[in-house]
């Protein structure tokens, strides 16, 4: 089915990188000769995709280390191909799929979406996905499944976090099933049109948009539809400050920190704050989701 | 002469004043590297956990001179005020990056000390560290005479245990260095209430 969705953010944001990188200079130039309000939309300054190397440079990506770069200097480890998917639960057709006969045949779209860290900061990101729903379908989904579950590989002789045991790996998520078929949610398998790099969670990882980035779980071993909602590592790691729904909210703090702000990345050293949006910008598309739910008691 | 009067014997000869020499350019380093991108392409929060860093190494530092001296000998004691005072311009800057560049708002400043628990024991911290940095002269040591000179800088004790606490509070998930800083602060801590205790027998 595919295309059930639409990109609100501009279709001047659907530019290779290149030309992208010499629109960031044009607008530069423009606003140095006080042409900026001219030169450049307000709509494409807050919406522009940030770079590759930004997007590849600060990642967090634990099984490889909690720092930043950590991700970016130890990925590069991990071993991506072959690579098989273990579809199993409450499903039509289980088994192991290889990528390829997983995602065959389904469209690749470009979806550039806002992507939101549980820490306050924030980026663009250029994905190029399928929608989780055409998978979904492919493998049947059986009537009594409510949840879907979705596990990290773990590679331990590549990983150093893993040895470390940062956290209880292999890394687990989940979803409710409606937000799994929302037409927003995808399996990303690349950005910028170039395959998805190892430390962004090659060769195909969950992206859910209005979620903190936590929820969109990397490098995907196995897909499980359940009846009952499945564990989440950072919620099994520590329950009071990590929920199940961790939906983007700015009225809903982080008992450690403030949410009701973010900091784009890309800025710089003197670049400030910039408000957070309800359910990440995505309110309209996924609002009714949530129709009737106490979102701070489910955070 | 024994390997420790060997190196005190060289120590003599060397100034402090370079110490804060070079902390200032490290310091200035630093913001140089995140004002031109060279610190990755988030330098403000990377800034902030830089200077925060470097103040636990020099408050750390500070408490290992007394110990240093008693195991090995090796005397550092003409050093110590430049380190403690390093450490505390370190955390000056800790805490410029986060209200100046990072929080930028009074309010939120003030709803952060309050409200998250590892800021207000950062800003605990700090707070310690004010009367130790103001009173690390001579003359403030003649006025409050040596006995309370000393007992006041007892604080840098719990401020270290604050601090601790502090980068604890504020890691996600198991990670190893803030249990390393305990370690070392424990560590040098009980070092201290074990020779108070020989002397008191004694
Ligand atoms: C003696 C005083 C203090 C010491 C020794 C200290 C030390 C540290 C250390 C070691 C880190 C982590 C660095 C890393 O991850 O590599 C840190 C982070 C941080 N500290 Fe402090 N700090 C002190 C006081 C303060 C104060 C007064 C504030 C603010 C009121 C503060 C706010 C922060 C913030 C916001 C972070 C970064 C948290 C994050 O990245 O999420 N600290 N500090």
């Amino acid at each position: 089915m595919a295309h059930r969705w639409t990109n609100d953010l501009t279709r001047d944001d659907v530019t290779p990188e290149h030309l992208w990188l010499n629109r960031r200079q044009i607008i530069a130039a423009g606003g140095a000769l006080g042409l900026g309000s001219i030169a450049a939309p307000a709509l494409a300054e807050t919406l522009e995709p940030n770079t590759w190397e930004e997007i590849t440079s600060y990642n967090n990506y634990y099984e490889f280390g909690t720092g930043k770069d950590d991700p970016a200097r130890n990925a590069g480890a991990l071993v991506t191909s072959p690579w098989s998917i273990t579809v199993d639960g409450l499903v039509d057709k289980p088994g192991e799929y290889s990528l390829a006969d997983l995602t065959s045949g389904l469209s690749v779209e470009e979806r550039i979406y806002r992507f939101r860290c549980v820490e306050a900061w924030s980026m663009v990101v250029p994905w190029n996905g399928i929608e989780l729903a055409d998978i979904l379908d492919r493998v049947g989904v059986q009537s009594g499944a409510r949840y879907v579950a979705f596990e990290t590989v773990v590679q331990p002789e590549n990983m150093v976090g893993v040895q470390r045991r940062v956290l209880d790996f292999p890394y687990v998520e989940g979803l409710r099933l409606d937000e799994a078929r929302h037409p927003l949610t995808i399996l990303a398998t690349g950005i910028y049109g170039r395959p998805i790099a190892n430390q962004n969670g090659a060769p195909i990882r969950l992206v859910v948009p209005w979620k903190y980035g936590f929820k969109s779980i990397k490098s995907i071993v196995r897909i499980s539809l359940t009846a009952d909602e499945p564990p989440t590592s950072w919620n099994k790691a520590n329950a009071r400050e990590y929920g199940f729904y961790s939906n983007v909210n700015p009225n809903v703090d982080h008992p450690r920190w403030s949410q009701a702000t973010e900091r784009r990345i890309g800025g710089g050293l003197f670049s400030s704050r910039q408000d957070t949006l309800m359910f990440n910008g995505y309110e309209e598309d996924v609002g009714a989701l949530y129709a009737g739910m106490d979102l701070g008691a489910n955070y | 002469m024994d390997l420790a009067g060997i190196i005190n014997g060289y120590l003599r000869r060397v100034p402090a004043w370079p110490l804060y020499m070079v902390a200032a350019l490290w310091g200035g380093w630093l913001f140089w590297l995140a004002a031109t991108g060279q610190l990755g392409v988030e330098p403000i929060n990377r800034l902030e956990r830089e200077y925060g860093e470097l103040g636990l190494k020099f408050l750390v530092l500070s408490l290992t001179v007394t110990p240093l001296r008693k195991w090995t000998g090796v005397n550092l004691i003409r050093f110590r005020r430049a380190i403690g005072l390093i450490c505390f311009f370190y955390i000056v800057a800790h805490f410029g990056v986060w209200t100046l560049l990072d929080v930028r708002s009074l309010d939120r400043v003030w709803a952060d000390i309050l409200k998250r628990p590892y800021v207000t024991v950062g800003m605990s911290a700090f707070a310690l560290l004010i009367p130790l940095a103001i009173t690390s002269n001579n003359l403030s040591v003649r006025r409050l005479g040596a006995q309370t000179w000393r007992k006041l800088h007892r604080l840098a004790y719990p401020t270290a245990i604050l601090a601790v606490i502090h980068y604890l509070w504020l890691v996600k998930g198991f990670q190893i260095a803030p249990f390393v800083y305990l370690a070392i602060v424990l560590g040098l801590l009980a070092a201290r209430i074990r020779w108070n205790r020989r002397l008191a027998a004694a």
